[in-house]
């Protein structure tokens, strides 16, 4: 193990993500199992209470799993020098076979807590929080994922030896490398472009629709559209917007982007995407609540506004990797 | 204006001291009107009054306010309704001590997200009302007695509120104070506000501005005229 | 959107006005919690430092040094051995040096004396290292002696002082003419202490370094990187062993924390249930203290941050260079290049701000849920 403060920290947020949350469990059971709005006992006022600790709570998680996301990135960027063969946060991630799923994990539990929230913030607009006890059942139904983050976490910095010859981006996204990703950064620039605008484009159009309609049509197509557009940049990013900012022909990396040689400019593209990505997935999640009699008045004016977000970073996202693409030296297609 | 049926509230639920405040309580209070609760010391005055002004819920039992049953309310929606519905004068006063008298009226206004100057016109429009406007920047606790009840008139009706409500209003104030706050009263009734109080002070409550009386004794009506 | 931001406003308003009336109270706070960040902070940022001084210094040193190992331990390099390596592409030069350590009972510490390469000293004459131009008094044109490992006594003029600029590796050199550091420490003619090799290029480094294995397989390269790794990972480890000594501290202040959010004064718990008399929801107020909470993370994080930069780059850290660096008598004293660094503030961020705001997130939630009609009770 590499014992180092930015790694101690990332395993101290996992723990405290999970320990608040294992602490909060009994109670999201207590919910569940007792919860009756129409009841004015004490018993079910207590309840009433807890459930403003419990979204208070997991508004913190969400925000230390945001800021472990990118700690996490920064800090295997930076770990990269002790490695031999890594030269970005892929070849520190690279160094065991838990690297990757560890980052994968996180990001899928921000995702996961950008919902929840997403869904506490409708429930708590509608006077009867009809969708009170589907929110701590996926409270608890979180709780192994969040083990599982902390685990993953702890096999991977275990697992560092700062001996091991790696493998980095130059490898792991080139052409000949029998990956999935270096499939996608194998992708020819010309069709890869019309994937990563269309994707956009599609995204943002379905969004605009649904900020109009505000139907179940267009809430389910712009959160699939949403997801669709989010694997569609990253994809994308993997195979020319980088080349473009690093304005080398080879060079297929989603990391280095964030580095300070490239004036981190990696964070300008991913808080859009990312922002954009959860509220479109939101707003086709909420979508399927749209028809519960109390929150027909609270869902549409939501969904159309996180809508209505996700064109906004989304098109914002286009607007600045247009702008790296614009600038930089290198011509990939003429 | 409210309508109370068969309300029911109780202290230590299902323990061993559990304590029924008030048992089965049906009443109708009129809009445009003064109402007073009266009765001994521990009939349930001040509940039945957190229940009227929704700072509180009933265990059993439906409120109605304008027709919309908003008992089962989580609190949320229910501080939202008191904020524009109600508004609230102590008896200790309550202000918070070490802010400014202006300070103290804006504060019920903070949630509402008005713009602040918009507030402090308001405020000062009140307090002068009361004329108090010339110690608008003093601290709450170098008031009298007296200037501290205008001051909480004030942050009672900053929020413009339909309905204001009021705990012995009149318990820490000598004859010539409470004489002075019966005629307040009576330009907020005059004004076309449903006032609800509860009082021990025969002054108060057989002074012609109050239309509606209730007695109370152990939780429950013994009278109403 | 606009009516959200002015009620933020309104918030932070109350919430500033309320530290204000609470002084006392607020410092104390404020000063434990800015102190946890100074020392946090200090010792990252000289760690940091330091691992930095450390790159610096090693970037000029040559990207291989050959050694020449006899049953596991090292060994003199023999005449005739530095031929052997022959031709090698991707070698740039090659060369013998000579180094050793020499301990002086005056001052109980130790110097690594050294034939500095491609710098001209003439036969009895040294350049010294800074720390020894402090312990000893020493500055150019005096003489010194030194008794060597056989018993005799040699009488050198010292003839310049290194630079402080790389004082961390340099302090305690002691640079002589080749001869004067055969007849000093009687070292066999023709030997040398080993051998070092400068690769242009840095792809090449691996291939030169099994090369070498090959054609001497009694030698052992080291290459630059690797030593550039060790160090990073020692020193990373003695900021973790700090760090994790001072969780400690952390997890103390979290109780602190807790204990002021949880004791709220008799007089916060009125104004809490006036405010909910009033109107305010439970979610503005746990809003208005979260923004409490965030002000004096803000600052406590600010003014500690400041303070630890001023302490390390401007005070030479004097809290605890003992404790850091303490591997040598004669303490390197040099003036660290200021850095900052964003992964080191996310990290320090962690460190704080998060265990305080796990620590009072209950407290505060259960003030701010107080009922509503307590204030009607006197
Ligand atoms: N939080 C509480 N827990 C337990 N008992 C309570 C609580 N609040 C009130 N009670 C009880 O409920 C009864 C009614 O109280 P309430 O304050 O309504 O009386 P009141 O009519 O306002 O009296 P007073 O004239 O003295 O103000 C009292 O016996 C009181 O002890
Ligand atoms: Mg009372």
């Amino acid at each position: 193990m590499i014992f180092q403060p930015a790694i101690i920290a990332l395993l101290l947020a996992a723990g405290l993500s999970l320990a608040m949350l294992l602490i909060a469990a009994p109670f999201a059971a207590q919910v569940i199992r007792h919860w009756d709005i129409a009841s004015g006992s004490e018993r079910q006022l207590r309840l009433e209470r807890l459930t403003y600790l419990f979204s208070t709570l997991v508004a913190f998680v969400c925000l230390i799993q945001i800021l472990a996301a990118l700690l996490f990135v920064f800090n295997a960027d930076k770990m990269s020098v002790m490695f031999v063969g890594a030269m970005c946060a892929v070849g520190a991630l690279n160094v065991n076979e838990f690297g990757f799923p560890a980052l994968y994990l996180q990001l899928a539990l921000f995702f996961l807590a950008a919902l929840w929230l997403a869904l506490n913030h409708a429930d708590s607009r509608a006077r009867d929080y009809p969708l009170v006890k589907l929110k701590y059942a996926l409270l608890l139904a979180a709780i192994p994922l969040f083990a599982a983050s902390l685990a993953l976490q702890m096999q991977y910095f275990l697992g560092l030896k700062a001996d091991v010859i790696t493998s980095c981006c130059g490898s792991m996204f080139s052409a000949d490398a029998p990956t999935l990703a270096s499939e996608v950064g194998a992708l020819a620039p010309g069709p890869a472009f019309i994937v990563f605008y269309g994707a956009i484009g599609a995204a943002v159009g379905l969004a605009a629709w649904h900020w109009r309609r505000r139907d179940d049509l267009s809430g389910y197509a712009t959160g699939l559209g949403a997801l669709a557009a989010f694997v569609a940049c990253i994809a994308g990013i993997l195979a020319f917007v980088s080349l473009y900012i690093y304005e080398h022909p080879n060079h297929h990396c989603p990391f280095c982007i964030l580095k300070p040689d490239y004036e981190y400019r990696g964070y300008g593209l991913y808080i859009p995407l990312f922002a954009a990505a959860a509220a479109g997935m939101s707003a086709g999640v909420l979508r399927l609540f749209a028809r519960r009699p109390s929150l027909a008045q609270v869902v549409p004016p939501l969904t159309a506004r996180l809508a209505a977000t996700a064109a906004i970073g989304y098109v914002a996202f286009a607007l600045i990797a247009s702008l790296m693409i614009w600038q930089s030296k290198l011509i990939l297609i003429e | 204006m409210l309508e109370l049926t068969n309300i029911r509230k109780a202290f230590n639920q299902g323990r061993h001291n559990e304590y029924w405040a008030l048992s089965g309580i049906d009443l109708a209070i009129p809009e445009r009107k003064v109402t007073a609760l009266r009765g001994p010391s521990g009939s349930g005055k001040t509940t039945l009054l957190t229940i009227l002004g929704c700072l509180a819920r009933p265990t059993e039992g439906r409120v109605r306010l304008k027709g919309e049953d908003i008992s089962g309310l989580p609190e949320r929606f229910l501080t939202e309704i008191r904020r524009q519905t109600f508004g609230f004068i102590f008896q200790q006063f309550n202000l918070i001590r070490g802010l400014s008298a202006i300070e103290n009226v804006v504060l019920p206004a903070y949630p509402t997200g008005r713009p602040r100057k918009v507030l402090l016109e308001r405020a000062e429009a009140l307090l002068a009302d009361v004329n108090l406007g010339h110690r608008r920047d003093a601290k709450v606790e170098w008031l009298s007695g007296g200037e501290q009840q205008r001051v909480a008139i004030c942050r009672a009706l900053i929020n413009d509120p339909e309905a204001l409500i009021a705990d012995e209003p009149t318990a820490n104030l000598d004859t010539k104070l409470s004489k002075e706050f019966l005629g307040i009263l009576e330009r907020l009734a005059a004004s076309g506000r449903t006032i609800i109080l509860t009082s021990h002070d025969p002054m108060v409550v057989e002074s012609a501005v109050v239309d509606h009386v209730v007695t109370l004794r152990d939780g429950q009506i013994v009278d109403e005229k | 959107m606009n009516t959200w931001i002015e009620k933020q406003r309104h918030l932070i308003d109350f919430t500033v006005a309320s530290l204000a009336r609470r002084k006392g109270k607020n410092l104390g706070l404020l000063s434990i919690y800015g102190l946890l960040v100074f020392v946090l902070a200090s010792v990252a940022l000289y760690t940091h430092a330091l691992r930095a001084e450390a790159t610096k210094v090693l970037a000029g040193t040559p990207e291989i040094v050959l050694q020449r190992l006899v049953a596991g331990r090292h060994d003199l390099i023999p005449p005739g051995y530095i031929e052997r390596i022959g031709r090698i592409r991707g070698v740039q030069k090659k060369e013998g040096r000579l180094w050793g350590y020499y301990y002086d009972s005056v001052v109980k510490a130790n110097y690594t004396f050294m034939v500095a390469p491609g710098m001209k000293i003439a036969r009895g004459e040294i350049v010294v290292g800074p720390a020894l131009e402090r312990s000893r008094g020493l500055a150019a044109g005096n003489g010194i002696s030194f008794r060597s490992y056989s018993g005799e006594l040699h009488t050198f003029i010292v003839a310049d002082v290194l630079p402080q600029s790389s004082e961390l590796v340099s302090a305690d050199l002691v640079l002589m003419h080749e001869e004067d550091f055969r007849a000093f420490f009687k070292y066999p003619e023709g030997h040398y202490t080993d051998v070092a090799l400068s690769v242009a290029n840095p792809q090449e480094i691996k291939n030169v370094a099994v090369k070498l294995m090959n054609a001497l397989p009694d030698s052992r390269p080291i290459l630059r990187d690797e030593v550039l790794r060790t160090y990073a990972s020692i020193f990373d480890w003695r900021e973790g062993i700090m760090l994790a000594l001072l969780a400690a501290a952390i997890l103390a202040f979290g109780i602190l924390a807790w204990e002021k959010a949880a004791g709220l004064s008799a007089e916060e718990k009125r104004e809490i249930g006036i405010l909910k008399a009033i109107g305010w929801e439970t979610g503005d107020v746990i809003k208005m203290k979260f923004w409490e909470g965030l002000l004096i993370s803000l600052l406590a994080f600010l003014l500690g941050y400041i303070a630890a930069y001023l302490h390390v780059f401007h005070a030479d850290a004097v809290l605890f260079e003992p404790v850091l660096k303490g591997w040598a008598v004669l303490y390197p004293r040099f003036t660290l290049t200021p850095h900052i660094d964003g992964l080191q503030i996310a990290t320090l961020f962690f460190f704080t701000v998060f265990p305080y705001t796990a620590a009072v997130l209950v407290p505060i939630w259960r003030a701010a849920t107080t009922d509503p009609d307590t204030v009607m009770r006197g």
